[in-house]
């Protein structure tokens, strides 16, 4: 379960966050979760919950809510865009799982279905992140 | 936010000592000197941990002869043993292919990697650095703010002056700094030596030219049968 360390980045952000607001207790902790990172956002919620029971006080009775970002690859030689869902059906599993574990591997695994270049952005959706923290 | 950033930190912390081995320029002999020193850290009996940051051309693999050991998923990933050194590199993941990855990406792949690995406690950290004061380098110093580097050089002019340039900007930067070593030496001249002494930065040694080296690549018992006539060591 290599998620566990994405999630104690999250913690560790959302404290920092709270301590640079001065927050004495954070309510809610709102996280997007890209799609090319191939996390399954309700697995990363009950993580980071269990995290957040031990990390700090103040995060202990925080709200955890996802949003899953489609995850847009644009080609830097034809401009071609698409969608990783649109590759990810070309993908064998474990080649789609070496990407969950390092998306920039998606440059190894995934070619633009316009020019077959493997020089492409990704300009949406490329892993977890912590959206912003609500509190008093 | 980036969760990842706030994580390295803690990933590290139980690292006593973190070495980018370095150079500027290509084909110096930047591999071979971070996989000679984790062989030789770790038949000290140091806890050694290899991080081949060099995702355009990573080399620690066929240096020590590696093939197919894999990462274990634990909370995080555990890198996988070679020849009692923590091992880790791209090709736990890119396989043979090759990694066509630039800019931003370096920078995410590196962040991903110091952020999802658990080294747990070591002695040594060594990083083998790409060629070049780019990305990576720019990412080392930002991100592993404890780096030390080690700078690895021929005696060649053109590489000086490229060394040179590199020592300016991480002495620029505050970034610590071991010192110098000269390799593949094919003469006597105390030239390098002087040249270094000359930008106050220590000059650690010189490590001959060895013709029977390609021979050993792969086999870690020759490479340290074939180093271990070096005064360096
Ligand atoms: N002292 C030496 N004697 C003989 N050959 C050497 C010596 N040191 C390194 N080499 C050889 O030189 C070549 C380049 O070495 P190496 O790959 O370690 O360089 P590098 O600086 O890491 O290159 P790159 O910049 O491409 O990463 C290799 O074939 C290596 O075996
Ligand atoms: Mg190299
Ligand atoms: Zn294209």
């Amino acid at each position: 379960m290599h998620e566990w360390a994405l999630a104690e980045g999250i913690v560790s952000t959302a404290l920092k966050e709270a301590e640079r607001g001065k927050f004495t207790e954070v309510t809610r902790i709102n996280v997007k979760i890209g799609e090319l990172q191939q996390i399954d956002g309700d697995l990363f919620v009950s993580l980071l919950k269990e995290i957040l029971q031990v990390e700090d006080p103040k995060l202990k009775r925080a709200e955890v809510v996802f949003e899953n970002q489609e995850a847009i690859l644009k080609c830097r030689v034809c401009g071609h865009e698409w969608l990783f869902s649109e590759s990810k059906k070309g993908l064998s599993d474990e080649d789609a799982e070496l990407i969950h574990f390092v998306p920039e591997i998606a440059h190894v695994y995934i070619r633009c279905p316009a020019c077959k270049s493997p020089d492409f952005e990704v300009t949406k959706g490329r892993g977890v992140w912590l959206e912003s923290i609500e509190g008093e | 936010m980036d969760p990842r950033l706030t994580i390295i930190e803690r990933r590290l912390k139980d690292i006593k000592r973190i070495i980018a081995v370095s150079g500027g320029k290509g084909g110096v002999g930047k591999s071979l000197t971070a996989s000679v020193m984790a062989l030789i850290f770790s038949r000290l009996g140091y806890k050694t941990g290899l991080l081949d940051l060099d995702f355009g051309g990573p080399s620690i693999h066929t240096v020590l002869g590696l093939k197919g050991a894999l990462p274990r998923e634990e909370k995080g990933i555990i890198p996988p043993d070679a020849h009692g050194i923590k091992f880790m590199s791209i090709i736990h993941y890119a396989g043979d292919n090759p990694s066509p990855i630039r800019g931003i990406d370096i920078s995410n792949a590196m962040i991903e990697l110091l952020a999802i690995t658990r080294w747990g406690r070591l002695d040594f950290l060594i990083i083998d650095m790409p060629p070049g004061i780019g990305d990576s380098t720019l990412d080392v110093i930002r991100l592993l703010k404890r780096a030390e580097f080690l700078i690895i050089t021929t005696e060649s002019r053109v590489t000086l002056d490229v060394v040179n340039k590199l020592l300016n900007l991480l002495k620029e930067l505050k970034a610590p700094i071991i010192g110098v070593i000269e390799n593949m030496k094919l003469t006597r001249s105390s030239f390098l030596s002087k040249e270094i002494g000359a930008l106050d930065v220590p000059f650690l040694g010189e490590i001959d030219f060895d013709s029977g080296l390609e021979d050993a690549i792969g086999n870690v018992d020759h490479i340290l049968g074939s180093y271990s006539k070096d005064p360096i060591c």
